[in-house]
């Protein structure tokens, strides 16, 4: 699965700085994502944790700094080599965001039939290989968006994400409106896919349990800045907010199952 | 058997029908050795489980050896989770099918009727309980109705009612000419507009424009969950944010009429000045005869009824929203269509009642 390149970084940010209207988000920000990883960002809400995934994945232009994503520079690419990368990566999207008017099935297909030229039946098989990969039932296939749960949509979402096979995927919010077993749940099955198909993960999330059961690592975004580390060397960081976010009484709960 | 090189997504197309053709007649055992096999992704896997379980149920013994340890996990997931065969989808579009969505069609109209008319007993109710207690009518609502639907509907009723009036005027000419009595231009301008052009142009334009901002708005608040703040909050959902629209749209859309008819005739009168050297005074002069008894009346009266059924079907819509935003834009569409030809259906009724009343 990987593609011969051997540098350590996936996803390589230096100098970010992103400005909606006057307001400055990230400023001036240094990220590595290791092959192999599983990146969690966390920070409050309206702290760009949205904005800095979809600056990775080219659909928020930086006003400066790069972004290299698999070796390449996001912002100096023409439409044919962004595809071809584009291909190399899934994301899903927080609501899961399926297409309504077709059938799960022929959302997972979606990207295949764009990308390749397999036969139908072949298309069909894979398609409920993935389906059964994130564990939703064989005839949860023939159902529209609409009559899938949240949870469904989520899983549906993540099939379409791995169905070209790719290195690297982007998590926006995975366990945001799921109940807690589901949540659990889910948070196992981004950490089986993650090892048997040795999946890169940026995850944003606000879920302090994901975080626990799934990162190697943690970006936390305050003050405009990005701090890394893991939970346990954050956990005595000084600054308010993520002391506050990891000993407030969800992250001393969190953490005492660790 | 030995399997070597990338088994990837991208060769899966050079893969498959090889596989699919693989006759292994004559042999009881077939060892799958993976031993030179350098990559490896779900596809690939999936092709070498799906050829192990083809073989397998056609009585062989397989074995797979020399698997390395990297594809281990990634071949455990795929054959564990992997068991159902994959679905087919049902082929749409048969005879039966087609017959099937005529009458789930005609159901759903008739229902739709019948929702409506329980929808307008509501209204109605709501509006004589408002009259009753004058004091529970929502003023600042209703005037803001009223500046929505109407005052900012002026120049777009406006400028098409006098550009209809021009086609009109254009049109008559040029046939009225041929037997020389272009005079009478006026007589169809008069009639024509006052009668039907006038009032319809400003329905249609206010169905496309007030009645879908309706379900757009309402619809939007039913997403929301706002329409059930309101129900909970003691309030009802016809008297806040139903009858300000219908009352609003029922107080505009008369005078809309009336100002598209004289925007009409303008444009008409216009037109037979450069057209047809018609002078003003003389137009005026025509039309004053031409515009006798119940004309101007007749045009008129068909506006309350109009605006009724443009505010009762876009609120309707509105409220029938369902809790996803795909569903607002439906029924969007649908408020529209469903207006525009509501008022058109009432249009004709109205027809042959003026005229088997002899006006």
């Amino acid at each position: 699965m990987s593609d011969g390149t051997t540098a350590p970084s996936v996803i390589r940010i230096r100098g970010l700085v992103t400005r909606i209207g006057d307001r400055v988000l990230h400023d001036h920000i240094d990220l590595d994502v290791l092959r192999g990883e599983i990146l969690g960002v966390v920070g409050g809400s309206g702290t760009g944790k949205s904005v800095l995934l979809r600056s990775i994945i080219g659909l928020q232009r930086p006003a400066e700094g790069s972004v290299e994503v698999l070796g390449q520079n996001i912002a100096g690419l023409g439409g044919g080599e962004l595809v071809r990368l584009q291909i190399r990566w899934g994301v899903l999207f927080q609501d899961g965001a399926l297409f309504s008017d077709q059938t799960v099935a022929q959302n997972v297909q979606l990207p295949l039939r764009e990308h390749t030229d397999l036969p139908q039946q072949l298309m069909d098989e894979i398609a409920s290989v993935k389906l059964s990969m994130v564990g939703l039932p064989p005839d949860s296939a023939k159902n529209y968006p609409a009559e899938l749960s949240g949870g469904m949509r989520k899983r549906a979402g993540l099939a379409r994400a791995l169905a070209l096979d790719p290195e690297l995927l982007f998590l926006d919010e995975p366990t945001a409106g799921l109940d807690p077993i589901a949540a659990t749940q889910f948070d196992e099955l981004v950490r089986e896919l993650q090892q048997s198909l040795r999946l890169t993960v940026f995850m944003v999330t606000h879920d302090i349990d994901t975080l626990r059961a799934t990162t190697d690592r943690i970006a936390v975004l305050v003050d405009r800045k990005i701090k890394i580390g893991t939970i346990a060397t954050l956990a005595h960081d000084p600054h308010p907010w993520i002391h506050e976010y990891f000993t407030g009484a969800r992250g001393r709960a969190a953490l005492a199952t660790q | 058997m030995i399997v070597g090189g990338s088994w990837l997504i991208s060769e899966a197309r050079r893969l498959d029908p090889m596989l699919r053709t693989l006759d292994p007649s004559g042999y009881a055992r077939i060892m799958i050795d993976c031993g030179a096999l350098e990559r490896l992704d779900t596809v690939g896997a999936w092709l070498l489980l799906r050829t192990k379980r083809v073989l397998e149920h056609n009585g062989l013994e397989v074995q797979a050896v020399n698997v390395r340890e990297e594809y281990r996990a990634l071949v455990h997931t795929i054959d564990h989770e992997c068991r159902a065969p994959p679905v087919r989808l049902p082929l749409p579009h048969t005879l039966t099918d087609r017959l099937e969505r005529i009458g789930r069609g005609l159901f759903h109209a008739l229902h739709q009727a019948y929702a409506l008319l329980g929808f307008f007993g509501l209204v109605v109710l709501a509006t004589v309980t408002t009259i009753l207690q004058p004091s529970r009518l929502r003023v600042a609502a209703l005037l803001h109705q009223i500046e929505e639907t109407g005052v900012n509907a002026l120049p777009i009723v406006g400028l098409l009612s006098f550009l209809i009036g021009v086609v009109v005027a254009y049109q008559g000419a040029d046939q009225l000419r041929q037997f020389g009595v272009e005079v009478f231009t006026v007589n169809l301008l008069g009639v024509g507009i006052l009668r039907e052009l006038g009032g319809l142009m400003a329905a249609i334009i206010v169905a496309g424009r007030s009645g879908s901002a309706f379900t757009a708005h309402i619809g939007t608040m039913k997403v929301n969950e706002e329409l059930d703040a309101i129900e909970i909050s003691g309030l009802s959902n016809i008297e806040v944010l139903v009858l300000p629209r219908v009352l609003g749209i029922l107080v505009t859309l008369p005078l809309l009429t009336f100002y598209s008819n004289i925007m009409g005739l303008l444009g008409g009168m216009v037109m037979c000045y450069f057209d047809l050297s018609i002078t003003i005074p003389a137009f005026l002069h025509q039309l004053r005869d031409a515009v006798v008894g119940w004309t101007f009346w007749v045009g008129l009266i068909k506006a309350p009824v109009f605006a009724f059924i443009i505010g009762l079907v876009g609120c309707y819509q509105g409220l029938n929203v369902e809790r996803n935003a795909a569903s607002v834009g439906k029924l969007t569409t649908l408020a529209v269509v469903e207006s525009i030809f509501l008022v058109i259906v009432a249009d004709a009724i109205f027809s042959t009642l003026f005229s088997m009343l002899g006006i």
